[in-house]
């Protein structure tokens, strides 16, 4: 029993790692519908940078600073050279756009600052604890608390602040809401930038547990079951999903794997993702698309 | 977003008008037949024509599935491993010789498409493709996790002893070129003709929107199964070809899901549901990066470390897709019957 609950607990809050990278997603999907691959890419970058940063002696909050004042000139540029240029294109079009757009941050974060692995430390221990029986890592705990804490926040902008009413205009209908004089433009550079900050949180502890490497932009392929599971449209929906394919995957490994020869996490949550699709063709909390002919 | 999903269908690729070869096509053949393997070398034929067609013929499985019946798909990489693996099993464990074992192989790679793609029924767009992510994903595992997949070496390679088809030896440069020619041009062949039949229309009417198609009498879900199928029964013949004909020993590393990536850059850049645009996407796809080499060498040699090079050839790399797709969304297919038409009026009319 105790190995459940440890198992159960251990995924639950590994899943909200992932759960922070869809978050990233999910903002980019709701504003523009386009599917941003380069979310890995930029989480990379973004952790990247900051670390890079640290190394040259800048202190935490500075390099901080530095760091999301690159990553708002960054949305800016891939909005005005990108994005614009690709407005009312099919959403595949955008999609592969953003895949080549990966290979350029890709590119350039590791062309300007090196491929080598950099240790972060931010100053959370990583011991496990006990919470009765169960033994917890203090890191996940910190990890999941920051997981939530941003979907609050997020959740708090989207609902009671101009930019973020006029988002959800976007996200709603993209025609009235320029009809009543919303600058798209402007909503996209500020939906791709507050992405990039969430993914400089995602790859601060992503890359705490792992390192800041180039395989930290490949954190996006666990984010995409989880995304799919939630829905590309809630951020609800993408802390849900975290916690169902933590979960599920952390379970399977430990009861399913050693009859099957182990090593299934790569793939088992996408299975999971096809279940969940079966029965809900949008993910849990997605919305329906209706058609009509 | 429901105003953008349904947009998707009516801005699907549109489909390149038909158009007479006239002598092109003999022309062309007989330049890949003939003059080709008199002129090349060892190295031309083997490093770079080789690939540069194998890579043609996955782009063609590819562009069936999503430039023709509009399922995406990211899981090529892994199909492209089933017919290898598959292939090798005929062969080691079977003592099936090649071509009927690439054959063989083909038909059990298209059975896992089909497996694959029975969830296109429900599943769609973005879904549908994250959800092609578990064949790249479990192949890769599969292939991988179980020793007799590759006999039981160490290393997890596969590789064959000896290549022979019909009691030729086809291991020599020419010889891996003039087979993998002929089995491009017939499946080329097979499916031009699949495109314009019944079939392909039918897949056709389900890209551009398939509730429409479902209205007008279509079976949408067979339709789409069948795209999975035959679209893996191509990537898995390219997947043998790659490994035994090309690279001569393969593990699952050579078909990752950055090929499944590159696959699908070919049907970008060289155009969605066009037959020629593949060649010119796998032509573009094998010989930028050696252009880019070159160049570099020519420019920048000494002044550079090679993992700089490397990731600025990566962001080139990125930056043409995105100009690409901007300028010319069609594919470079497009392009090419752009100016063939301007050339044909040029002197009269520009």
């Amino acid at each position: 029993m105790n190995l459940f609950l440890e198992t159960l607990i251990g995924g639950l809050l590994a899943g909200t790692m992932y759960s922070l990278v869809a978050i990233g997603f999910v903002l980019i999907y709701k504003a523009s519908g386009v599917f941003n691959f380069a979310q890995g890419s930029m989480l990379l970058f973004a952790a990247l940078t900051f670390v890079t940063l640290l190394e040259k002696g800048l202190p935490f909050a500075a390099a901080l600073a530095v760091t999301i004042a690159i990553l708002i000139l960054g949305a800016i540029l891939i909005e005005r050279t990108v994005l614009r240029p690709l407005a009312n294109r099919s959403p595949m079009t955008l999609f592969m756009a953003t895949l080549g757009l990966s290979y350029v941050i890709e590119g350039a974060a590791q062309g300007l600052m090196g491929a080598q692995v950099h240790a972060l430390d931010l100053g959370i221990e990583d011991v496990p604890i006990f919470i009765g029986d169960v033994l917890i890592s203090q890191f996940d705990l910190v990890a999941a608390a920051t997981a939530v804490t941003l979907a609050l926040v997020l959740a708090l902008l989207f609902n009671n602040t101009r930019i973020g009413i006029s988002l959800r205009a976007v996200a709603d209908d993209t025609r009235a809401a320029l009809s009543i004089g919303i600058n798209l433009n402007r909503i996209w550079q500020i939906v791709w930038a507050v992405a990039g900050i969430v993914g400089l949180v995602a790859g601060m502890l992503w890359g705490a547990r792992q390192g800041i490497q180039f395989s930290l932009s490949l954190v996006v392929l666990k984010a995409l079951p989880v995304l799919i599971i939630g829905g590309f449209t809630s951020i609800g929906g993408a802390i849900a999903g975290g916690l169902i394919v933590g979960a599920a995957e952390n379970l399977a490994e430990t009861y399913v794997g050693p009859y099957i020869g182990g090593g299934i996490t790569p793939w088992f949550p996408y299975f999971l993702a096809i279940a969940f699709l079966y029965i809900r063709p949008a993910g849990l909390f997605g919305e329906r698309a209706l058609e009509r002919v | 977003m429901s105003h953008v999903l349904s947009q998707t269908a009516r801005l699907a690729p549109t489909v390149l008008p038909e158009r007479r070869f006239g002598l092109r096509l003999p022309l062309l053949l007989l330049l890949a037949f003939v003059a080709v393997p008199l002129l090349g070398s060892d190295y031309w034929l083997g490093a770079i024509l080789v690939p540069f067609l194998v890579l043609s013929l996955a782009g063609l499985g590819l562009n069936l599935l999503t430039g023709y019946a509009g399922q995406t798909s990211l899981g090529s990489g892994g199909f492209m491993a089933v017919g290898a693996f598959a292939t090798f099993g005929f062969v080691v464990h079977g003592g099936v010789p090649l071509p009927l074992a690439v054959l063989f192989a083909g038909l059990v790679t298209a059975g896992a498409g089909l497996l694959f793609g029975l969830p296109s029924d429900r599943i769609k767009g973005f879904y549908l493709m994250v959800s092609s992510l578990a064949a790249q994903f479990f192949f890769e595992w599969l292939f991988q996790k179980f020793p007799w997949f590759y006999n039981y070496g160490s290393s997890g390679t596969i590789t064959l002893p000896r290549l022979e088809a019909f009691g030729y030896d086809i291991g020599t440069a020419v010889g891996r070129y003039y087979v993998t020619l002929t089995v491009v041009v017939l499946l080329t062949w097979i499916a031009v003709n699949l495109v314009r039949s019944q079939t392909g229309r039918s897949w056709m009417a389900v890209r551009d929107m398939d509730t429409a198609a479902a209205v007008i009498g279509i079976r949408v879900y067979r339709s789409k199964v069948l795209a999975f199928a035959v679209s893996s029964f191509y990537l898995g013949v390219a997947g043998a070809l790659w490994a035994f004909l090309y690279l001569g020993s393969a593990s699952v590393q050579s078909f990752g899901i950055s090929r499944s990536f590159q696959i699908l850059f070919i049907i970008i850049i060289g155009g969605m549901g066009s037959i020629a645009g593949n060649f010119i996407g796998a032509a573009f796809i094998s010989l930028l990066p050696l252009a880019i080499d070159h160049l570099a060498q020519a420019f920048f040699a000494g002044h550079v470390d090679a993992g700089l090079l490397q990731n600025i050839q990566k962001a080139l790399f990125g930056v043409l897709i995105i100009g690409f797709l901007i300028k010319e969304p069609d594919g470079l297919a497009r392009l090419f019957r752009t100016l063939g038409e301007r050339l044909s009026s040029w002197p009269l009319r520009f």
